[in-house]
């Protein structure tokens, strides 16, 4: 187990080493910084000021290794619109992604399990039929049509649920459910497929020929091995509805990182753009890193591989 | 097993029973005088010399004053912070100074916050985002406590449209303590409203200032509460205004402002803003010069027949609706100096063809027809074109590409707009595009000296001489095609009293609840 973690953390290691250096380079592909950072109706001399008195004018090698030495020390420097620290800006906007990333992950988990084991334990009946088009429906709809539907059906007709902003957990029952039902296909066919293929095999016909209840051999014998791969995508999607709360924060005025995101590459803040790039990158990479060791525990086979 | 499931399914019952019971309160507005409202981009800061957005002039004119005061009806400057105003010569204004008003943190307002903040803004070194708001001043002085000088570089008429808009007062020591970025936390002023609540670029909340003093013409204030929130998503807004979570938002598209008029709740007002379209052609021909392009536009009868061929006010009617009108004239009408006085070109798709003609194309020519917004108004231009043989492929862009593709000199036609700033003078329009900077697509020397000639003297006579020859010569010469004024729809629960202007800054301090 220990090499295989210590392997697993390496390969995170130089993806995360990867990732730091292509989102430096693209983002400094993307436009003159120096332009960015001096505004919009500046002059060439201001540009040249900028260019010189933020170190822009070095080799890109050198600027990157500058940049990356203070990241690693937390010192994402200073976003050029607000001219706050940028780390003080995403300190103050992580926590509303976050939240909403758990509940719309959590409200995706607890809609698609049940649904993906109704479907398995009746396949080809019209509960598998109902379960896949419940799921479906989710992925072949855009979030923010979903989202605005939603906001017309439980806010401005029914007035059960607030339509923006995040004051109260009231706040943030429609955006996990918009953000969450996308991913709840992926997870219920998983789910079901692995339950299947679980179901038809010889240790599940032993166990219940041992006359174990039905619900023991489902939950303790069968799901425990279906959801292994459930696991790994978990940590896939997680990272996906970080990254992909853009839309549904605008929509719902959420001033989160993704909102920031949006909003910093339509401002030219490179400074903002680049540490929510490597943030993001940087989470997906440990979330991976989890699910594989977290598979490695809950499935022996790959540890020996 | 059963009685378990079944308690779940109670407790799952009761607890969507509670979220309809918990949902419904937050609906605000007339009973609790407070006013929800929501804008469009998150300000950077709002001390208003470190931000740029239209976002930031609202926030000023509720939160602070400024010496001088323009009524939105009238456009006369009235004495704010100072009682009156007078011209000594060319580039000395003396200003006598209210007493008795103080700041939201209990502070006097006297000479030395004048003094001190004009002198600190004018600095260079202290890198006031938009230079043109302060580079005009050379020193402000004091005479007594509350007399004070503004000493300019050099005559400059816009001075007293400057000292209206853009250039608050705030508290002296305490600016001086805590800086811009400080201020931006906690802004204090002498508006008629103070900023009691900010989350920065998310959430304002502003109360009445009951000591505001008596003699503003801003009025005392009405409304006791607002609570501002930034909302970038119209259809969002549109939402939360029908359930009265939102008492007012504005910017709403025509098609979705009709819609909300028709519900009993929600008035609606289209109300004229500054901002005008227009066409700018390549008259200087730079495309044909530095670029090589064949340009049909360095003649002027292309030019007029363009104007021609436009059909402006069934634009105006029917697309933008509203108070929109149509303009002859490359400035909006209120705008000091802005005649309609020249020459018109009506809507004549034959008299097009014919001057086409006599510029030797017959057939028409094809060209990119550029624009960045208003795609709908722009594809009407496009049929107005074609109706004339003239094949316009079009081309809509980011503004700030577009900007630089003009500034490269490498567009013939673009379908523009201007909102001046909210600047109530030509020099702000005209002057911006016809002084051989590099959105000039004429660089005509005899229009750049009249208008230059024009935003350095105080002498109103002589002003409006200048500007109406410049703007009579820019007719004559079809520089433009001068299109439309352009409407802001103000969406807005019916309890409020509520009056739009046209300098497009909503003005709640003048709001009531019905």
């Amino acid at each position: 187990m220990l090499a295989y973690t210590l392997k697993r953390l390496g390969l995170a290691l130089l993806v995360a080493l990867t990732v730091s250096v292509v989102s430096f380079m693209l983002i400094r592909m993307s436009g003159d910084p120096a332009i960015a950072l001096a505004g919009e109706n500046a002059s060439a001399q201001e540009i040249e000021f900028v260019r010189r008195h933020y170190g822009l004018d070095r080799p890109l090698a050198v600027q990157y290794l500058d940049w990356a030495g203070r990241a690693i020390k937390g010192d994402f420097g200073e976003s050029s619109y607000f001219k706050q620290p940028v780390r003080a800006i995403i300190g103050h906007r992580i926590g509303v992604t976050m939240t909403l990333g758990i509940c719309a992950l959590g409200f995706a988990v607890i809609l698609s399990i049940p649904m993906g084991i109704l479907a398995a334990i009746r396949p080809n009946t019209w509960l598998d039929r109902l379960a896949l088009t419940v799921s479906v429906m989710g992925q072949a709809m855009p979030s923010f049509w979903f989202g605005l539907i939603m906001i017309i059906a439980l806010g401005v007709w029914l007035r059960w649920l607030p339509i923006s902003g995040s004051d109260s957990w009231r706040h943030f029952v429609m955006p996990t459910i918009a953000l969450g039902y996308y991913a709840t296909p992926a997870f219920m066919r998983l789910t079901r497929a692995g339950m299947l293929e679980v179901l038809a095999s010889d240790y599940i016909r032993t166990a219940r020929a041992k006359g174990l209840r039905w619900g023991k051999v489902l939950f303790k014998h069968a799901l425990r091995n279906a959801v292994i791969p459930v696991v790994s995508l978990a940590a896939v999607q997680f990272g996906f509805m970080l990254g992909g709360s853009v839309i549904i924060e605008s929509v719902f005025a959420l001033h989160g990182i993704g909102f920031l995101a949006w909003e910093s590459i339509a401002r030219n803040d490179l400074p903002v753009v680049q540490a929510i790039v490597l943030m993001l990158s940087l989470i997906y990479v440990v979330l991976t890193l989890v699910s594989d060791l977290l598979n490695a525990i809950l499935d022996p086979r790959l540890r020996v591989k | 097993m059963r009685t378990r499931w079944s308690r779940l399914a109670l407790a799952g019952l009761a607890v969507m029973l509670a979220a309809t019971l918990i949902a419904g309160p937050a609906w605000a507005g007339k009973k609790d005088d407070t006013l929800n409202i929501a804008l469009e981009k998150e300000l950077e800061n709002v001390d208003r010399y470190f931000n740029t957005a239209r976002e930031g002039i609202v926030f000023a004119r509720h939160v602070y004053d400024n010496l001088l005061y323009r009524d939105p009806v009238t456009y006369e400057y009235k004495g704010l912070l100072a009682e009156s105003y007078k011209w000594v010569d060319d580039t000395t204004m003396e200003l006598v100074l209210r007493k008795g008003v103080k700041f939201h943190n209990g502070a006097s307002f006297s000479a030395d916050d004048v003094v001190y903040m004009l002198n600190w803004v004018s600095n260079p070194d202290n890198k006031v985002l938009q230079q043109r708001y302060v580079n005009w001043i050379k020193e402000c002085v004091k005479l007594d406590d509350y007399k004070v000088r503004i000493l300019l570089k050099e005559p400059f008429p816009a001075a007293l449209e400057f000292l209206s808009g853009a250039n608050p007062i705030y508290p002296k020591d305490y600016y001086a303590k805590v800086g811009p970025k400080g201020f931006g936390m906690k802004p204090i002023g002498t508006g008629p409203y103070k900023c009691v609540e900010l989350e920065a670029g998310k959430k304002y909340v502003l109360v009445k200032n009951e000591d505001y003093f008596a003699g503003s013409p801003k009025g005392k204030p009405s409304i006791g509460k607002i609570v501002w929130r930034t909302m970038p998503e119209m259809n969002t807004k549109l939402a939360e205004l029908m359930t009265g979570s939102l008492d007012w938002i504005w910017l709403v598209p025509p098609d979705q402002a009709e819609k909300l008029a028709k519900m009993p709740n929600i008035s609606v007002i289209a109300a004229e803003t500054m901002r005008i379209g227009f066409l700018m052609m390549d008259a200087a021909d730079r495309t044909g010069k530095e670029q090589g392009m064949k340009n049909p536009f360095k003649d002027i009868r292309v030019r007029q027949a363009i104007n021609h061929a436009i059909n402006r006010a069934a634009i105006s009617r029917n697309l933008v609706g509203g108070q929109s009108r149509v303009i002859c004239s490359t400035c909006f009408p209120t705008q000091f100096g802005c005649t309609q006085d020249v020459v018109k070109y009506d809507y004549n798709p034959e008299k097009a063809k014919k001057l086409l003609a006599e510029a030797g194309y017959p057939d028409g020519f094809e060209f990119d027809f550029y624009g960045y917004r208003d795609r709908p108004y722009a594809e009407a231009m496009v049929g107005d074109l074609q109706a004339v043989g003239i094949r316009a492929k079009l081309n809509i862009m980011q503004y700030s590409a577009l900007r630089e593709r003009i500034r490269a000199g490498k567009v013939q036609l673009v379908f523009y707009t201007w909102g001046s700033y909210s600047i109530n003078d030509v020099s702000a329009s005209a002057g911006y595009f016809f002084e051989g900077e590099s959105e000039d697509m004429a660089r005509d020397p005899q229009v750049i000296e009249w208008l230059r000639k024009g935003d350095t003297s105080i002498d109103p006579a002589l002003r409006k001489d200048v500007y109406g020859k410049a703007l009579k010569r820019i007719a004559e010469q079809a520089y433009w095609a001068p299109l439309f004024t352009y409407v802001s729809n103000n969406c807005f629960s019916k309890d409020l009293d509520f009056t739009p202007y046209p300098d497009a800054v909503p003005r709640f301090f003048m709001a009531k609840w019905k």
